[in-house]
This record gives structure tokens, sequence and C-alpha cells, in this order.
């Protein structure tokens, strides 16, 4: 378990960037995986007193907070009509409805879990990383870079797009095996494999009129790794069934 | 140590916590036993209590953050665990009974937020309740009966 010297409760986001500068510091979000990974830090700093849990929506996108809670996401009516219903069927498979109420947007972003069916849905739809100090970067990039010492504050969707995801999953509740995403936009379809079991990646963006094959040709391009739930060849060999489903229902919607 | 105040089940508590303790952990120390730790994972549900009126797992919630904050656990519904209880009992649906605080508190939020749920609706809502021993089929029963009984109480 996680141990802690202090526990500080920040009061504004720049106390929060200013403690967090230190290494011996870390950010509490969800506390969901960053309690069971036994680190020892001197400092935990929490953002939950700063509003960071409001999903606001402008002309043409959704400003979502990043200490919302996975299960705002899934009930949030605005989301919702915006978004065909993708964030409750997305996030629904997720252990239990306790849990998505505890578990955070920001964590998952910001901890870039393979695993993470939140990240490869956002990671279709091109979602914009809010970061206190760089400011806004894509999710594509961000999902690649390594830990830093920022804090995501927001998380940014354009609106005017059709998601669809299909995962793939040993028991209901488990963390997936696979994970596809797909999402509509006027650039085409974009394609997103998560649990691969490395971090979600874009497999293919700008996909039009495709066929099996094509999906059978992106999976056969992109690394998949053995884990305990699967090996690398049954995930490349689910891959294009998978792509295949959230592109059909994406195009569909 | 630090020194936290909330809200427990309706009375004004205060409690010395560590940086690192649980939300679980603290409730335990204040005798709230119907709380139970069965998996350290965030997976099996017996440590959910409400927080703000919502449904969380103790386990995962830093006990530092329940700050100002209003918790309740079985302890503090005991006439809605009653009727609950006597629809899990009637249904045959425990057998061990060390996951029905969990699943009663889950449940609780279920007829709040769904008070007509499907039995689809029922089974998602309760998907991160394990129980080893009644293979939920009767606790879906149980919990239709109660969703019911409640339904005609208004």
């Amino acid at each position: 378990m996680a141990k802690y010297r202090n526990y500080v409760m920040a009061k504004t986001i720049e106390e929060a960037y200013a403690l967090n500068q230190k290494k011996s510091s870390v950010i509490v979000a969800g506390n969901m995986w960053l309690r069971m990974c036994g680190l020892k830090k001197q400092t935990a700093i929490d953002l939950s007193l700063l509003g960071l849990d409001k999903i606001e929506e402008t002309e043409d996108a959704f400003v979502i907070g990043s200490m919302t809670t996975l299960r705002a996401l899934e009930t949030d009516s605005a989301l919702d009509q915006a978004f065909g219903g993708v964030f409750a069927r997305a996030l629904a498979p997720i252990v239990g409805t306790q849990f998505r109420a505890t578990a955070t947007v920001g964590g998952s972003v910001y901890s870039r879990f393979g695993f993470s069916d939140v990240s490869a849905l956002l990671l279709a739809l091109d979602a914009e990383v809010i970061l206190f100090k760089r400011g806004a970067v894509k999710l594509t990039r961000y999902q690649q870079e390594p830990w830093d010492r920022d804090i995501i504050t927001h998380i940014r969707i354009a609106k005017g797009q059709r998601a669809a995801v299909e995962s793939v999953r040993v028991s209901g509740t488990d963390i997936p095996v696979l994970v596809c995403a797909a999402a509509r936009s006027e650039a085409g379809i974009r394609l997103v494999l998560g649990a691969r079991p490395a971090r979600a990646i874009v497999a293919a963006d700008g996909v039009d009129g495709a066929q099996m094959e094509t999906f059978e040709h992106i999976a056969g391009r992109t690394a998949f790794g053995d884990n305990l739930r699967a090996s690398a060849a049954y995930r490349r060999r689910i891959a294009p069934v998978l792509m295949e489903r959230a592109y059909t229902a994406c195009r569909e919607e | 140590m630090m020194q936290i105040e909330f809200i427990l089940n309706g009375r004004k508590v205060s409690a010395a916590i560590e940086a690192d303790d649980s939300l679980y952990s603290v409730l335990r120390a204040l005798g709230m036993y119907s709380v139970k730790c069965g998996c350290e994972t965030t997976n099996c549900g017996l440590c959910t209590v409400h927080m703000d009126g919502k449904a969380v797992l103790s386990c995962s919630v830093p006990a530092a953050r329940c700050e100002g904050h209003e918790i309740t656990t079985l302890e503090g519904m005991q006439e809605e665990a009653a009727r609950l209880g006597a629809c899990l009992a009637g249904e045959g649906a425990e057998q061990c009974g060390f996951c029905a605080p969990g699943l009663m508190m889950n449940v609780f939020q279920l007829a709040r937020e769904n008070p007509h749920a499907t039995d689809a609706q029922i089974d998602a809502f309760l998907a991160g309740n394990l129980c080893r021993c009644s293979g939920y089929v009767s606790q879906r029963r149980a919990i239709r009966r109660y969703l019911s009984m409640m339904e005609v109480q208004g």
C-alpha cells in the first residue's frame, strides 16, 4: 500500500503545482491504483478542493475537469446526448458503479494505463489534455510521453463526433484483453487499440469504406504483447473483429 | 497525525488519522464494523459506504479527503437494512452474509437512482459487489422484491 508522510488538500492549483515539483510528491486523484502500487512519498497532494470535478459544455466542445469521476462521465446527460451514449457503454464494464464513482478521468489519463477503456475512447475522440503549465496538448502526443510533474486540469473533447467502443474481457468486470475504440469525424474514422497490453495507440486514422482485409492489415502492423490475460497472437487475431465491429457501429451511428 | 472532522451517520465525529489512512480504516476504528475489507484491490464492493449520498469504495477514499463530508454506513441505515435484509432472507439470497453490508449500501444507491430498475440494470449496477455464496440469482429476486416493496410504500 502507498505510504505518505503528509497529505495536503491543495487550496489552489498553483499550490498543488509547486508542491508537485518535488520528486517526493505525488498527486492523488481517484486513488484506485495509486494506493496499491506500494510507493512511499513524502507528500500526497489532493486536488479535490479545486473544483475540477465539473463537466462544462461550450459551443464546440466539452471541457471535463480532471477530478471528474468515470461515473459522472457515464451518467452526464449532455455528454450522453452529444456522443450517442458511448461513454455509458464504454465505461459500464469497468469493475462496478462504486469503483467508477471514485476513479477519475484525470487519474486514468495521467497514468497512461494500457488497460484503460477511457483512454482508448478519449484517444479515438482526439481529446486534448489541458495541463496547468504547458496548456493544451493532444492526447495522442501526451499518451506517448513519459510521466512528468505538470498537472492535468481538464480534458477537452470536440463535439460533432460519433464513437463506438468494443472490448473483450475474460470475465465481465475484469481489465480488458483488448479494446478497440472508433470515432467518426469530418476527417474520417479513427481506430484506437488499447490493452495491447501496452498503452493505447491510434492504429489507423481517416479510415473510409474499409473491408475485413483492411482491419487484418492494420492488426498485422500493430504491436501486441503477452500478459496473463492473453497472448500477442490472440490479440492480433481478435483485433480485426473488434475493429470491424467498432468501425461499423461508428459509421452507422 | 492529522485531525479530521466529518459527519458520520448524522453525527459530527473527529478522528486522528495518518496521512495515508483510508476512509475504511478510520470507519473501522470508529466501530463501524459493517464496513469490511474483502479484496483491497477495489473489486469486491464489501467496503461500500455513501459519501455525500454516493456509493464509493471506502478502501480507496483517502481519509483526509473526508474532512467536512457526510459519510453513511449501514449502521446509519438500520430501518432500510431491516427491510432489505428481510427480502434477502426471504429469497435465500445469502449464506455467509459477509458481502451483505456492501451489497445493501449499493442497493440503496440503486433504489435512489433507478427505483424501477430492470433485471439487466440491477445486474449492471451491482456488478461491483461480489458474492461467493448466492450465485446472484436469488439476490436479484430479493432486490426486485425490495424495489417493489419500496414502490408500494412510496
